[in-house]
């Protein structure tokens, strides 16, 4: 038990030097990031001519939750879908069952290592250098800023479940890029990445309601904005929970699956 | 009681085929057509402790698949097999931790990271003592000349450079059996007589259990003292490599081998000794 907490630990590590080695690569995606960001503060700042609140959200709050939550996501992102993808293409994850190790964990402790740089070198000095550029509004009280953090954790390990499900779905189809394609619109989207799930129709809030995504990006960014407080911020922890489980057994049931295939078949 | 024991061990495979045109991609959908192709067929395998054993046969004959299933990566479809105590397949967790395993086609190194941070992880995965690791890496790095590598991602290494580091991860745990698929694939001339050295030292000094196949029968004549030839799924030969010498009256294995992949059988002496005619 200790000891795989140590190998995790190693991995995440590991995972942490490995990109401080790569970090060039990290000069496009902030280069990436910004402009996304600038595009939306333009087109929100459009939008809102005139100091209306739509969606619940005035005009700065609305600035703010564009910030938060493209900060924020380059904080959770990763590439694990593709990663767990290839290996089952490739027919890799035959090789991991010669190990006595979680597959899972292996690949959520480097994902982590990874946020944890993305985090430091990404995440924090993009923020800063926007606030810097453009101040937004910063949360109101401790409280509200412990409770985003928590759940951003959980945001963060939401996301990697989904990324691994979708990686191991590359097991049913021809077409992995197709895969990964439909991931990325449906967490864009669904998330509230994109646009608050305030905004949308009463009949697609009640489905997104019913469905984990939105504990990904909506969920944190309405915290940190204090929208959701007290309480109900407790209770968005407990739907994070409650979907890392449900997710977590969905994840294991296609490992078991994907194992199965590839002992009987040979990949 | 032997370290590996296999009998009747059998693998088969369900090839697909595929329909042509759209009606036949729709009859695909209901009733896929599907031949059974024996890769492995009813072999029966038994290793002592300390043994290294040549495991030879033609492209295809199920050298990998045997190797698969001894290593709990497939489920056989009939048979049984027990290596070490365990049940391959069933008891991976604990199995795993006493085995080593190299594919010369494929390495099990992380792609991405320097090697020595790869060590560093198996090092974890497999609870290796510090100062076990520290001697055990020192020890390859005399034979396999690692040193300048250590520093090196695997995606930088060539191939022969891959292969020793991947030798030497696969023995940093100490393991007691050593399944080695095409260990010298693609080697020059020094680098297959390093690493025979070094399997051969390993051996010697850990009394590690050995089995590997290969293309190269200079490796047999180098390591291993007894040889397993498979043909088309079935054991054909399992014995001495003496021995084999001495039933064809030839002195050149390579002539035995081709002889034996062309379906003959030994004319000189007593045939019988290892043989498996039936
Ligand atoms: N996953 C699989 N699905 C279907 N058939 C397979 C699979 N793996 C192997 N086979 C078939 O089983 C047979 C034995 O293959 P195997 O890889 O064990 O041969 P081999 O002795 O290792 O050959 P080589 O010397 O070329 O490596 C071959 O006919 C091969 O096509
Ligand atoms: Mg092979």
């Amino acid at each position: 038990m200790v000891n795989r907490l140590l190998l995790y630990l190693e991995l995440i590590r590991m995972e942490f030097v490995n990109n401080l080695a790569y970090r060039s690569f990290y000069f496009t995606g902030i280069l990436n990031y910004s402009i996304q960001i600038g595009a939306y503060f333009f087109l929100w700042d459009a939008v809102y001519a005139g100091n209306r609140v739509i969606g619940g959200l005035d005009r700065e709050e609305m600035i703010t939750y564009v910030i938060i939550a493209w900060v924020v996501r380059s904080f959770y992102f990763s590439n694990l879908d593709r990663r767990v993808g290839t290996d089952i293409r490739e027919g890799k994850i035959a090789l991991e069952l010669i190990r006595p190790y979680s597959y899972q964990m292996v690949k959520y402790a480097r994902s982590f290592g990874e946020a944890i740089f993305r985090m430091l070198f990404f995440a924090l000095p993009a923020g800063l250098a926007i606030y810097l550029i453009r101040p937004f509004t910063l949360p109101i009280g401790w409280d509200s800023v412990v409770m985003f953090v928590i759940a951003v954790l959980g945001a963060f390990v939401i996301n990697a479940q989904i990324s691994m499900i979708a990686g191991f779905v590359v097991f049913f189809t021809k077409s992995p890029t197709g895969v990964y394609k439909a991931k990325r619109v449906i967490m864009d989207l669904l998330s509230g990445l994109l646009l608050p799930i305030s905004f949308y129709p009463g009949w697609a809030r009640d489905i997104i309601q019913l469905l984990p995504f939105q504990a990904v990006s909506y969920l944190p960014n309405m915290i940190y904005l204090g929208q959701i407080s007290g309480a109900a911020a407790f209770k968005v922890l407990g739907l994070q929970v409650f979907w890392i489980t449900v997710l977590g057994l969905l994840a294991h049931l296609f490992w078991r699956f994907a194992v199965k295939h590839v002992v009987i078949q040979g990949g | 009681m032997k370290l590996i024991e296999a009998r009747g061990l059998t693998k088969e495979f369900r090839i697909f085929s595929r329909s042509e045109g759209v009606m036949g991609a729709f009859r695909d959908l209901f009733h896929r057509r599907y031949r059974i192709l024996r890769a492995v067929d009813g072999i029966d395998f038994a290793v002592d402790r300390g043994e290294m054993v040549g495991y030879i046969g033609a492209n295809g004959a199920g050298k990998s698949t045997t190797i698969k299933m001894l290593t709990g990566i497939l489920v056989p479809t009939a048979g049984t097999v027990s290596v070490n105590g365990y049940v391959p397949h069933k008891d991976r967790e604990s199995y795993t931790r006493g085995i080593g395993v190299v594919f010369g086609q494929r390495s099990q190194l992380w792609w991405d990271i320097a090697v020595i941070e790869s060590f560093k992880l198996l090092r974890r995965i497999y609870d290796v003592p510090r100062e076990d690791f520290r001697r055990r890496l020192q020890q390859f790095d005399d034979i396999l000349g690692l040193s300048g590598l250590l520093n090196l991602p695997v995606r930088k290494l060539s191939l022969g450079q891959r292969m020793r580091c991947d030798l030497a991860a696969a023995l940093l745990h100490n393991p007691a059996i050593l399944f080695l698929d095409e260990p010298t694939i693609g080697l020059d001339v020094l680098a297959k007589s390093k690493i025979r050295e070094f399997l051969k030292e390993i051996n010697n000094e850990y009394k590690t259990t050995v089995i590997l196949t290969t293309h190269d029968l200079g490796d047999i004549e180098a390591l291993c003292p007894r040889v397993a030839i498979i043909d088309r799924g079935k054991m054909l030969y399992d014995g001495s490599v003496d021995n084999l010498y001495s039933q064809w009256g030839q002195d050149k294995l390579e002539d035995i081998v081709k002889r034996i992949y062309m379906g003959q059988k030994p004319t000189s002496g007593s045939a019988g000794g290892g043989w498996d005619i039936g």
